[in-house]
């Protein structure tokens, strides 16, 4: 039994208007996000036999989210980021008109298409949980998306600027929390932040870098 | 409105958000123990940075033949009347400079530990081991943080942190340093042998070149900053060595604690031999 067979089970029998949002069952549809005793978790992956049969469990919707009801938050702010990031811009085909990528290539981003959107690292994350910097900070979810984006091997657009300036990697703070609840197991601060944060220094901050582009005349572009 | 079955919780309490969260300082609905964890580091840092600055600031006691304390290496210049001083000839640029400003403390290690130091402090890893223990930004996931109106991050006066590549070369350097010095703990007055001494500069050396080849930055310089690892030959071999340096990179947390805990062991072990309190095992001879 898992908790959110729990909550089911109090829905039916005991508060018939408990409003809770759920799909798959599975730890695939990311629909069931809460904070169990405290900690973001997807309920339906968070077995009650890892607990004390004679603790309390309780369970709490996301803060960073504004509610909606009970256990069911508004995660909108997390879609209307995403409309902000431009999207992937592929460079022409090749002569015979395919495509190629090499397996090697394609190994580092693969682990960002694992996301599930479940949103528990926007919900952890104290820059927008606590510090409430929704004005000037997209969060992990979107540092994932841009990087599987930047690393591409075929895309073309350049988006560091904006990663600087508009999605505000700045306020991150690498304290890894994000990593910590990914239900998915992704890197995300090791494989997607931070690399991103060196691509920002190698544009912004290195004065080596910055002298030898003066030098040579040329950017750093795809 | 909380979903707990126990009537009680459904009354809101005064400072609270709807879904029963609290705000402030170290504010958490986590039961669990979160605070053990960032109260390690905490003692574990503060000791480490006392041992070291103690160390650095004796000026004495760093070498005993064949050995050199890693908090005095590179030696840049020796006072030899230092006792457990290292032979003049040790050092890069030799004796002591006479116009060294008497309330300087008279120490090679103070000259040279800045470079770690800064390696350490700007490096990702200790930078959220630091900010969670001692800054409290926040002091554990989905604990309320020190409050900041607003928070910057590392926007405005936390920008230097990324320099930190520059701090890795530097380090790099220093790798090479201290496996010079571990091979030539192999060397008594030119005479080959071994000693516990020896072996304790060597796991100093391959623990520190473990955390240093993780770097991020390294990572990143070396491959990451690439799109395309297929792309080319020379994008094909960069791709091999980010691949290693990946290996690094994942264990980088436990090669920091690792070398931080022997690099002061090995200073600790040098100074106690180099003072006659403990014996070297070796195959010299005392
Ligand atoms: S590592 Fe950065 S993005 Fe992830 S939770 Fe911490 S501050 Fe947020
Ligand atoms: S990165 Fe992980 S925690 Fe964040 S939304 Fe995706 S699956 Fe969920
Ligand atoms: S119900 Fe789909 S992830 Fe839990």
């Amino acid at each position: 039994m898992v908790v959110l067979d729990a909550i089911h089970r109090i829905q039916a029998l005991h508060a018939n208007d408990l409003a809770c949002r759920w799909n798959c069952k599975a730890g695939k549809c990311g629909s069931c996000s809460m904070e169990i005793n405290g900690r973001p978790k997807l309920a339906c992956m968070t077995r009650l036999s890892d607990y004390d049969p004679e603790e309390t469990i309780t369970v709490q919707p996301m803060k960073t989210f504004p509610i909606i009801k009970d256990l069911v938050t508004d995660v909108s702010f997390n879609y209307e980021v995403n409309k902000r990031i431009p999207p992937f811009k592929p460079k022409p085909r090749d002569a015979d008109g395919n495509y190629r990528m090499m397996q090697k290539d394609v190994d580092r981003i693969q682990e960002f298409r694992k996301c599930i959107e479940c949103f528990l690292c926007q919900d952890v994350c104290h820059v927008l949980r606590d510090h409430r910097r929704q004005d000037a900070f997209a969060g992990p979810r979107w540092f994932i998306r841009l990087a599987s984006l930047e690393m591409h091997p075929l895309d073309t657009a350049d988006r560091v600027s904006q990663i600087k300036e508009d999605f505000g990697i700045g306020f991150c703070n690498i304290t890894k929390c994000c990593t910590e609840v990914c239900p998915e197991g992704i890197h995300i601060t090791d494989n997607a932040i931070i690399p991103l944060k060196e691509r920002l220094a190698d544009r912004y901050y290195d004065p080596v870098m910055w002298l030898m582009r003066k030098i040579t005349g040329k950017d750093r572009k795809k | 409105m909380a979903v707990s079955t126990n009537p009680a919780d459904h009354a809101p309490a005064a400072g609270t958000r709807p879904g029963g969260h609290k705000d402030g300082f170290r504010a958490t609905s986590r039961k669990d123990h979160w605070a053990t964890e960032p109260l390690a580091v905490l003692i574990g840092l503060s000791l480490f940075i006392i041992y070291a600055t103690w160390a650095a600031f004796q000026g004495n006691h760093y070498y005993v033949s064949p050995y050199l304390s890693p908090f005095y290496s590179p030696l840049l210049w020796v006072n030899p009347d230092a006792a457990g001083a290292a032979p003049v000839a040790h050092a890069w640029f030799g004796s002591w400079p006479q116009w060294w400003p008497a309330f300087i403390p008279i120490s090679p290690s103070i000259l040279i530990l800045p470079f770690p130091g800064a390696f350490r402090f700007t490096c990702y890893y200790y930078r959220k081991a630091y900010y969670r223990s001692f800054a409290g930004m926040p002091p554990g996931c989905a604990v309320g943080p020190i409050p900041q109106h607003p928070y910057k991050g590392e926007t405005k006066f936390l920008l230097f942190q990324n320099l930190h590549r520059y701090a890795m070369y530097i380090a790099l350097i220093f790798v090479v340093v201290l496996w010079t010095d571990a091979v030539r703990a192999f060397f008594k007055d030119g005479r080959f042998g071994i000693g516990v001494g020896t072996v304790v500069l060597i796991i100093n050396a391959a623990l520190l070149s473990g955390y240093t080849f993780g770097c991020h930055s390294l990572r990143h310089l070396v491959g990451g900053r690439l799109d395309c690892f297929s792309c080319s030959s020379s994008c094909e071999a960069r791709h091999s060595l980010w691949s290693k340096i990946t290996g690094f990179n994942e264990r980088h947390m436990q090669y920091a604690w690792m070398s931080l805990f022997w690099v002061a062991f090995t200073d600790f072990y040098v100074r106690m031999v180099s003072l006659g309190y403990i014996p070297d095992f070796n195959t010299w001879g005392r």
